[in-house]
């Protein structure tokens, strides 16, 4: 019975807009988009490598940076949700996801997008019989095709509930957390990415009518606080972990880790400064704020603990990178490098205590950090760029940019977008949450958890000898 | 015969079979394993969770001689898998009843 529903919600989602689309493709004329005439292959090549990059981030580097932090009996449950969601989530993102986010405004509110793209409709290449040639729809006026928009786009899709993944590993159902990143990408991610990203979003630094500007260059709203935030509440509708608290439940293999953590630094240079949408000197400059950023997060947070608790330790360091990484995002297009590493050490220190004291306190189970990490690091983005933002970095603007610049409302402006995608995230996965849990069920039973994941819900060991 | 097992430090391993190869011992089996003596556990800590982890990893080596070997064989073990500080590991003695050389069936002293 709960097969069946979880059949027919999946096929409600991925047919439903194309069912829409199909019948309405005969009277929208695809040639109404700008098509590409002027290609340019700097801008080409360096988007899709940095697409490329993104993409690593999820497969091996967050695979890898989780896998190594969780006992070795559900190190694949954590690779096999990483690839899930590649998988799921692209499909997801071609059908009807990109179009949400990027679509024309529904009734202009700058809420959500519309079915305009769904199906890849004018995005894709497409045969035009009067020029008699293939189109392929160009992404505005810029030398890229409106497909690498969409797969560079499509990667922040993925990586953005895997992230989530951290806060419910080692007890959560794999049907359930199928189910829930479908409805989380859907009813969460696209909306708050139309927000933030799109042309016609409420609070868009490329929406002309926007009253709160909130910079968020590549995702610190969009995908860290949002990820963030629904981690947390997953952690606490979730749960506990069997006996966390009393038992010993010590990373099995922070080799792994140190590795995933090295992917997702490098990988990272595609997500920031591949957001710029082009190889030019914004890219340039979010390409060295990113890596100050990682740099002096490492340090931070390393030296905190060797403060703090007597040691250094390889996973403070590379909890440190990311933070490091995560407080950049929204800042990497608006921030010079110096200020990359004030981030960088701010985000170190801020998160080192979220990722102890404050985990301490409140004795939630956010298993591998994904709230302290993603989730107080991206606020702590957001609002340090409305500081940091400088008319030196971003074109086209003479008027002050950030606090530092003397303007104190951009401050205002980001907490203001901050603060909705925040809202969005907990009403949003509040319910989610509560629909799965109906549908199907949250956790895996008693006897799973202390089997491990592996092989109760995928039938593999990670490491089998002799 | 004797059974003689060693648990010992791992940086010991190449020391103390480099000694015993010199005191004419023929073979040996050696495994990683775990356990806790007076030394007991270590504490550990991973973003600020402390575990304390009482089984901590050792090597066990087994060498099986003759009688009029045994003490020879202990006291070389002894002299070279000592540090002095605690944590040094344990060494067992057993009588062994037999021992067959798979290839040719040869049991007991043979077989050493």
């Amino acid at each position: 019975m709960k097969s069946m529903c979880w059949a027919a919600l999946a096929v409600f989602l991925l047919v439903g807009p194309c069912g829409a689309i199909l019948s309405a493709e005969e009277t929208t004329a695809v040639t109404s988009e700008p098509q590409v005439n002027q290609i340019n292959s700097g801008d080409v090549a360096w988007m899709l490598t940095s697409s490329a990059l993104v993409l690593m981030m999820t497969a091996p580097g967050l695979a890898m940076f989780y896998g190594g932090l969780v006992r070795k009996k559900n190190i694949l449950s954590i690779m096999m949700q990483c690839i899930t969601l590649m998988g799921l989530m692209s499909v997801i993102w071609a059908v009807y996801g990109y179009s949400l986010c990027f679509g024309d405004s529904v009734g202009g509110l700058g809420l959500i997008g519309d079915f305009k793209y769904a199906m890849l409709n004018g995005v894709s290449p497409y045969w035009d019989a009067a020029l008699e040639k293939g189109v392929h729809p160009a992404y505005g006026t810029t030398g890229i095709p409106r497909s690498i928009h969409m797969i560079f786009q499509m990667m922040f899709f993925i990586i953005t509930p895997a992230l989530i993944c951290g806060a419910f590993a080692e007890r959560m159902k794999f049907s359930s957390m199928v189910l829930f990143s479908v409805l989380w990408g859907t009813f969460v991610y696209c909306p708050v990415a139309h927000w933030v990203w799109s042309d016609f979003g409420w609070c868009s630094e490329f929406n002309p009518k926007a009253v709160y500007k909130a910079y968020d260059f590549a995702g610190g709203t969009v995908v860290h606080i949002t990820s963030g935030v629904s981690a947390l509440v997953c952690a606490v509708l979730l749960g506990k972990r069997l006996g966390f608290g009393h038992e010993p439940m010590p990373p099995h293999n922070l080799t792994y880790t140190y590795i995933g953590a090295a992917m997702l630094w490098v990988g990272w240079f595609g997500f920031n400064a591949g957001s710029a949408g082009a190889a030019d000197l914004r890219a340039a400059n979010a390409f060295v704020t990113t890596h100050m950023s990682a740099a002096a997060g490492t340090i931070a947070w390393a030296v905190m603990e060797w403060l703090m608790r007597g040691k250094p330790s390889i996973l403070g360091a590379c909890s440190g990178a990311v933070a490091g990484l995560v407080c950049v995002t929204p800042a990497s297009g608006s921030a010079t490098p110096l200020s990359g590493v004030i981030l960088g050490l701010c985000a170190g220190v801020v998160c080192f205590y979220a990722c102890t004291t404050l985990k301490n306190n409140f004795k939630y189970d956010d298993s591998l950090d994904a709230f302290g990490v993603h989730g107080i690091g991206g606020m702590l983005g957001a609002l340090l760029t409305g500081v940091f933002a400088t008319r030196a970095v971003i074109p086209g603007t003479k008027d002050p940019c950030g606090l530092l610049e003397g303007n104190a409302n951009q401050v205002i402006s980001q907490a203001v977008g901050a603060g909705a995608a925040i809202l969005l995230a907990v009403v949003g996965t509040v319910i989610i949450l509560k629909i799965v849990d109906a549908l199907l069920g949250l956790r895996v039973n008693q006897a799973g958890e202390l089997q491990g994941l592996d092989i109760n819900q995928h039938g593999e060991e990670g490491y089998i000898f002799l | 015969m004797k059974k003689i097992e060693a648990v010992i430090r791992h940086f010991k391993l190449e020391e103390v079979k480099d000694a015993m190869t010199e005191v004419g011992v023929q073979g040996m089996t050696v495994t990683e394993v775990r356990g806790f003596g007076r030394q007991k556990g270590q504490k550990e800590q991973y973003r600020g969770a402390e575990y304390s982890v009482d089984f901590l990893p050792k090597v066990k080596m087994e060498v099986v001689v003759g009688d009029d070997q045994s003490k020879l064989v202990i006291e070389t073990l002894i002299r070279t898998a000592r540090t002095g500080q605690i944590g040094d590991g344990k060494i067992f003695v057993t009588d062994l009843e037999e021992m067959v050389r798979i290839r040719t069936g040869e049991s007991g002293a043979e077989a050493l």
